[in-house]
């Protein structure tokens, strides 16, 4: 066999060996949502049996997972709608007309990013009990529009920047007043940008666990609370978490699939190119 | 990028009659830093108020200012300093294995090899899983003393199995975060590696450097400055590792898995002492504030004017 060939066989094997491992924890927990309470509890633990589906609709069945499934959602996708509606303005005037501040004022962006959650805990926690926002979808909403638009700006900020300051320029000569340079020129120009960015703010939203857990209890609970809740011991039902656990993560893991170029740009806010 | 900035230098000559510069960019600009400086400096001032108060939401008796108080308690207590050292604990050790094993990864998916996407897919995985999810998989399917993986894979050996819970609860957080923040490493590790030349790969190869000399003298160095990116990151967000205790051990047996955040979540939300939990609190920001002040010089240096 060519010494290249074997080589490349050798890689493979590696590869898929060490991507195996990683994933195996998520293979193991689909596997096992395809299995009843019993087994999925029997030693030795079996590779092979009987699939039921029987986990999936007694998880459908119970209309409070709808409900979690629909906080996550409403508040994931209104939290990034929110952002992207403060950010495109922010990011436009940063990238297009930038003044002496506006790299100081994009790393002070960035950094409230930096700042511990646990810090301001008390004090969003008092106010949030104050306004009567806690265990409300829009409190929750409002906080994770706050937590994710540093990076939203970033990401529309860089976005921006790549577009082609000519065809702006020509539109302007065309008698484009700036409304309409926004609306029909950069928006259309950067729209897979503006897309990427929403779901990198998305992914984020959806996965996040520490607001959640201290702001809401039921009401607004997102499927991140919901799931901490089979931690209790008699929550033991492994088969069910499973499966509530997969469809918690099923969509969100398409997405940062799709999303994973941009994720490096998101989260490191371009220090690695 | 050269090409647009010379097209765009005349458009300081008004044009139609508007020019580039009167765009008053005020109002659009105002909305993001309003709110983020309500969501930020406000509250974080707020702490720093609560942390000199007596505040207690049991007892409305005590209040008043307490000078230094909540913070002499704080650092005289014990439980303190464990968390503290659980805390550096933990992100010195998820550091250590995320960047250790992503380096040698992200290498590892560099090469060309059958399925090398998929395989790749595969890998981040685990960075899109939420925090409650993975430490419940973990905690039950791999873990679990009895009916875990793990416990049939030791007796399967003539082992005892481990009571990862019980014996190592620091431990097992790390290994949680760990395969959580792994993926993370890798791809921001690997994007930067396929930044590397190929020339200098080449030459490298032409003048006999094997693998071993490949990987220290080329892309180790190549790497370093991505690599103290991650650890800058990964140290902001370890630094608040929440859920994933908070599913697992809560925090214990005794203190044994409590770190800095969890103790102020203690603090503030079980024993409802405000001051206390705001004077810990403000460490917290300084902590995290130590590493930030070093990754904002780094990205910095990386916006382009």
């Amino acid at each position: 066999m060519h010494p290249k060939t074997r080589e490349k066989i050798w890689l493979t094997v590696l590869g898929w060996f060490a991507a195996g491992l990683i994933f195996f924890p998520i293979f193991w927990m689909v596997l096992t949502s395809f299995k009843t309470e019993v087994e999925a509890v029997r030693t030795p633990p079996s590779l092979f049996f009987e699939p039921t589906l029987e986990n999936y609709v007694t998880v459908r069945e119970r209309a409070d997972y709808v409900h979690f499934a629909l906080n996550s959602v409403i508040i994931s996708v209104g939290a990034t709608l929110l952002a992207t509606l403060i950010a495109v303005p922010a990011a436009y005037a940063m990238a297009f007309f930038p003044g002496k501040r506006t790299k100081d004022l994009l790393l002070w962006m960035l950094s409230t990013k930096m700042m511990p959650a646990v810090g301001v805990l008390i004090p969003i926690y008092l106010l949030f009990r104050d306004l009567g926002a806690i265990d409300t979808r829009w409190g929750l909403t409002v906080v994770y529009m706050l937590m994710n638009l540093p990076i939203v700006v970033w990401m529309l900020y860089t976005f921006f920047k790549e577009v082609p300051k000519d065809i702006l320029e020509a539109g302007r000569m065309d008698g484009a007043k700036p409304k309409q340079e926004v609306w029909m020129l950069l928006l259309p120009l950067s729209l897979p940008g503006i897309a990427s960015t929403a779901l990198l703010s998305i992914i984020l939203c959806w996965n996040e666990a520490f607001w959640s857990l201290n702001l809401t209890t039921s009401n607004a609970a997102p499927l991140t609370t919901f799931i901490a809740s089979f931690s209790a011991p008699e929550g033991l039902f492994w088969a069910k978490l499973s499966a509530a656990s997969t469809i918690a993560i099923a969509p969100i893991l398409v997405f940062g699939w799709m999303s994973q170029r941009q994720l490096v740009r998101g989260l490191t806010f371009g220090a690695v190119k | 990028m050269a090409s647009t900035t010379t097209s765009a230098a005349p458009s300081v000559v008004p044009i139609g009659g508007q020019s580039r510069r009167n765009v008053n960019t005020l109002p659009l600009i105002a909305p993001s830093v309003v709110v983020l400086f309500l969501w930020m400096i406000v509250p974080l001032v707020m702490t720093l108020w609560f942390s000199f108060q007596y505040y207690n939401l049991l007892d409305p008796t005590m209040a008043g200012f307490a000078g230094f108080e909540n913070y002499t308690y704080l650092l005289t207590d014990p439980s303190l300093w464990t968390a503290m050292l659980n805390t550096l604990y933990l992100v010195f050790w998820v550091l250590v294995i995320t960047v250790g094993l992503g380096t040698l990864l992200a290498v590892l998916f560099d090469q060309e090899f059958y399925g090398r996407n998929v395989a790749r897919l595969l890998a981040i995985a685990p960075f899109f899983v939420m925090p409650t999810v993975s430490a419940l998989i973990w905690k039950n399917m791999l873990m679990h003393p009895v009916n875990g993986l793990f416990a049939f894979f030791a007796r399967s050996l003539g082992l005892p199995a481990i009571d990862f819970f019980g014996s190592f609860p620091l431990t097992s957080v790390i290994i949680i975060v760990a395969w959580q923040w792994l993926p993370f490493a890798l791809l921001i590790l690997l994007t930067a590696i396929q930044s590397l030349d190929n020339e200098q790969k080449e030459a490298a190869r032409m003048d006999g450097a094997g693998p071993l000399a490949m990987f220290f003298f080329i892309i180790l160095p190549h790497l370093a400055r991505a690599i103290s990116v991650v650890i800058m990151i990964e140290t902001i967000f370890l630094l608040s590792v929440f859920a994933e205790i908070y599913v697992t051990t809560s925090g214990g047996p005794g203190l044994a898995s409590t770190n800095l955040a969890f103790l102020i979540y203690l603090r503030a939300l079980r024993e409802y002492d405000v001051g206390g939990a705001s004077a810990g609190g403000v460490i917290a920001v300084i902590l995290a504030n130590i590493v930030a002040i070093f990754l904002v010089r780094s990205i910095a240096k990386n916006i382009a004017d």
